[in-house]
């Protein structure tokens, strides 16, 4: 008989591995990336391609740097890769995916520590800091089709007063047939893999559900016309709403791990979100909403933590 | 309608249940071993004094070993024969203990002691004395004595017993097979275990994976009005006393409570089978049922085996175990200890050997925790399992202390689901620990 192995129970394990579950969140973004592509053209596939291939490698280099063990295979930078390109118009010059991935892999991630360390979502913080650098070419939009007519999103037209001239319908915006980002125009698209990943597990319905009601509830009461005017249902599928609520603000990493805390998470996100649609200076409040609850995941955690089982009130 | 009506907890896992091989193979009586090594401490607390000597001609169901302490169990020979030695040999559970070894002589001669009574001529404390001399003590795998537990302190008022035929863990199938097959046994020392506590509600609470037992069960009750089967979603750990307890009663065990507490005590299957045998009989514990399974033996087997028996003889007598054996484990796969050897011996709590090949203990890289939070959502006792591992780590014990670690039944759900593979459930273990040494200086302290 071989030599035994003595190990601590429990001595079976789950099949479960990051590395699946970081496929599944893939596998779910992989409509809105058809979408975008359909709508938008191949240059939406193009800067798909470049980001992602630039996130691994930045991955790669970054831990061949600090001198650890290579994880490129566990899709994580693939995911990240994938959203700094959903995150920007399709008309961007090539080199600035580029330069979102080796911030959200170098600087967000790989500089803290790596995955799960990093205290806000990746491909958002690049967002954010591309967004500050190229602001022009990080809001150029154009409408969906092969002549690239450069148009306004429906948030810009929202924030304009302007809604007369030219607002898509509900529909246009449901399916994706309006200008935005790459990844975050179709909410059709964006709910199938959603469902796809309450499906496998992989994320729960606290975040997004409390995120989208809280949107639709403040931006109807708090509409531009008095209260109760604004349409709840239309803000929730322009801008990166969906994008965000299914697919950012779920990240594990930067977001709390107690049932209390997600749906404070998903509620401060969204009173976060409507503040800034309904009187900010800037149309979509998505990315800074989700960064800033990143921001407060850890105190969240803190403070929300469940109360164990059969816990008494200490001898009163 | 039927998911309405079964009982469970919230959290827990769902791992597979691996007990296609035995569940449905009747108990063997195993053909006692040429030699039986009974260690000296098979239970919590004080550990026995041996009351033979080396050289000693003992016959089978002798006392071989007095408890001192109120918290103890006597030990008795299985077979009859002579003490060969008293000496350190390996132990399942503790590294190594004391221990007698008994050559078999083979006559299976009675000792004298061994006499039969009756439930209805035995007051509650005739009873409770029979159990406490019978050695009887948990056999679930915690190995408390049973006379203890069933004397609660004065002023806990108990008004409910549980049987425990849950066998929430993986690939073992003795509480199975003998709820299939000794159903009026158990009855029997439910029914003594009612007299002891006064009590007139009872309960067995047996997972919806096992129809056959819960059907036989049934049927042996039906005469009883006080006793009911519960039938509960089989999840992992159903059968953790606080879980059972509150899927079926719907009370909570306070925090660092007992189930008495709450006005209840629960027991295992196999245990009320002991105590019947020990009333009907006089025989006490020196043998039980242990599920030899696991993709490393060649048949596996539900076995009735004389306590002492060594596992090595145990295999052999299952067709020997196959050529790339890598584990072997004396309890179940979630909350059972593996072996360094096949030397020890079974005791009372063992309630399966499980021998797995190399392809069944996959080692698994450890990644870094991605904070998915399924530790979180699993945990039967609502703790943060990824917390407590990170502050375990950073031997931050006093951090462990304040998130509640000591309240941890070491289930096991955390390690087993985390994607990461971290070992969570050993770094919580070490913390546990820590934390109790640490309360015990304090209190030196003050």
């Amino acid at each position: 008989m071989n030599q035994l192995i003595v190990s601590s129970s429990p001595h079976i394990n789950s099949d479960e591995t990051i590395a699946k579950i970081m496929r599944d969140v893939v596998i779910a973004l992989i409509p809105a990336g058809v979408a975008g592509v359909y709508f938008f053209g191949a240059r939406a596939l193009l800067i798909i391609v470049v980001s992602v291939v630039s996130a691994i490698l930045t991955e790669w280099a970054m831990q061949k740097l600090y001198k650890k063990p290579v994880t490129v295979d566990d899709w994580s930078a693939v995911i990240t890769g994938i959203l700094v390109a959903y995150n920007m118009p399709p008309t961007v010059p090539l080199w600035l995916p580029v330069i979102g991935s080796v911030i959200a892999i170098a600087i967000i991630k790989q500089a803290f520590g790596g995955l799960g360390q990093n205290f806000m979502n990746p491909a958002l913080g690049a967002r954010a800091i591309l967004l500050a650098c190229w602001p022009v070419h990080m809001t150029t939009w154009v409408a969906p089709g092969p002549d690239a007519v450069s148009t306004a999103t429906p948030l810009e037209i929202l924030k304009s007063g302007n809604i007369q001239n030219g607002l898509p319908t509900l529909w246009e915006a449901f399916i994706g047939n309006i200008g935005g980002c790459i990844g975050e125009t179709s909410a059709l698209a964006l709910i199938i893999g959603a469902v796809y990943l309450l499906y496998r597990g992989v994320i729960n319905w606290r975040i997004p559900i409390s995120y989208l009601g809280t949107v639709a509830l403040f931006t109807w009461i708090f509409g531009k016309n008095g209260f109760f005017t604004g349409n709840g249902i239309y803000n929730l599928f322009v801008g990166g709403l969906i994008l965000g609520a299914f697919y950012m603000a779920t990240d594990y990493a930067t977001s709390p791990v107690t049932p209390k805390g997600q749906l404070i998470m998903g509620f401060g996100c969204g009173i976060i979100t409507s503040i800034i649609r309904i009187y900010g200076g800037y149309p979509g409040g998505v990315t800074y909403a989700i960064l800033i609850m990143n921001i407060v995941t850890p105190l969240i955690d803190r403070y929300t933590m469940p109360s164990i089982y059969g816990e008494v009130e200490e001898n009163v | 309608m039927v998911g309405f009506d079964i009982l469970s907890f919230i959290g827990g896992i769902h791992p597979p249940y691996c007990k296609e091989s035995t569940e449905k193979r009747p108990i063997e009586r195993l053909e006692p071993p040429g030699i039986v090594v009974i260690p000296l401490q098979q239970h919590i607390g004080a550990p026995c004094e041996a009351v033979v000597e080396v050289g000693e001609k003992i016959k089978k169901g002798q006392k071989i070993g007095e408890s001192k302490g109120f918290v103890g169990a006597p030990i008795h020979s299985s077979v009859s024969g002579v003490v060969k030695s008293i000496s350190k040999m390996p132990h399942p559970t503790l590294g190594e203990c004391m221990a007698i070894t008994i050559e078999n002589d083979g006559l299976e001669e009675l000792d004298n002691s061994i006499q039969g009574e009756s439930l209805d001529s035995l007051s509650s404390k005739e009873l409770i004395e029979v159990i406490r001399e019978a050695g009887i003590v948990g056999m679930g795998g915690a190995t408390f004595p049973t006379h203890v537990k069933l004397s609660p302190p004065p002023g806990k008022e108990i008004d409910t017993v549980i049987l425990n035929g849950a066998e929430c863990e993986p690939y073992l199938t003795t509480d199975h097979r003998l709820m299939v097959e000794y159903p009026d046994d158990i009855i029997y020392g439910l029914r003594a275990i009612m007299k002891i506590l006064n009590v007139k509600r009872a309960y067995i609470g047996i997972e919806d994976n096992k129809p056959d037992a819960i059907e036989k069960m049934k049927g042996a009750v039906s005469s009883y009005r006080d006793i009911e089967i519960k039938v509960l979603r089989t999840k992992y750990p159903q059968g953790a006393e606080k879980q059972l307890i509150e899927a079926i009663t719907k009370r909570q065990v306070p925090s660092a409570g007992l189930p008495m507490d709450v006005g209840v005590i629960v027991n295992n299957i196999a245990t009320a089978a002991a105590i019947s045998r020990a009333i009907r009989e006089g025989m006490p514990l020196i043998e039980r049922v242990v599920t030899v399974t696991g993709g490393g033996i060649n048949e596996p087997k539900n076995l009735l085996v004389p306590i002492g028996t060594p596992f090595s003889y145990i295999v052999d007598m299952c067709g020997g175990f196959k050529e790339d054996v890598a584990k072997v484990i004396n309890g179940g796969p979630m909350m059972g200890l593996a072996q360094y050897t096949l030397d020890v011996p079974v005791i009372k709590g063992t309630s399966g050997i499980l021998l797995f090949t190399s392809k069944e203990v996959k080692s698994h890289e450890e990644g870094p925790c991605i904070r998915c939070a399924r530790c979180v959502d699993v945990c039967p006792m609502n703790l943060m399992p990824l917390m407590l591992n990170a502050y375990s780590k950073n031997r931050s014990y006093e951090d462990c202390g304040k998130l509640h670690v000591l309240d941890c039944i070491e289930c096991g759900s955390c390690s087993y689901i985390c994607p990461a593979k971290k070992p969570l459930m050993q770094n919580i273990r070490i913390a546990k620990r820590e934390v109790i040494n640490m309360r015990k200086k304090q209190a030196k302290a003050n």
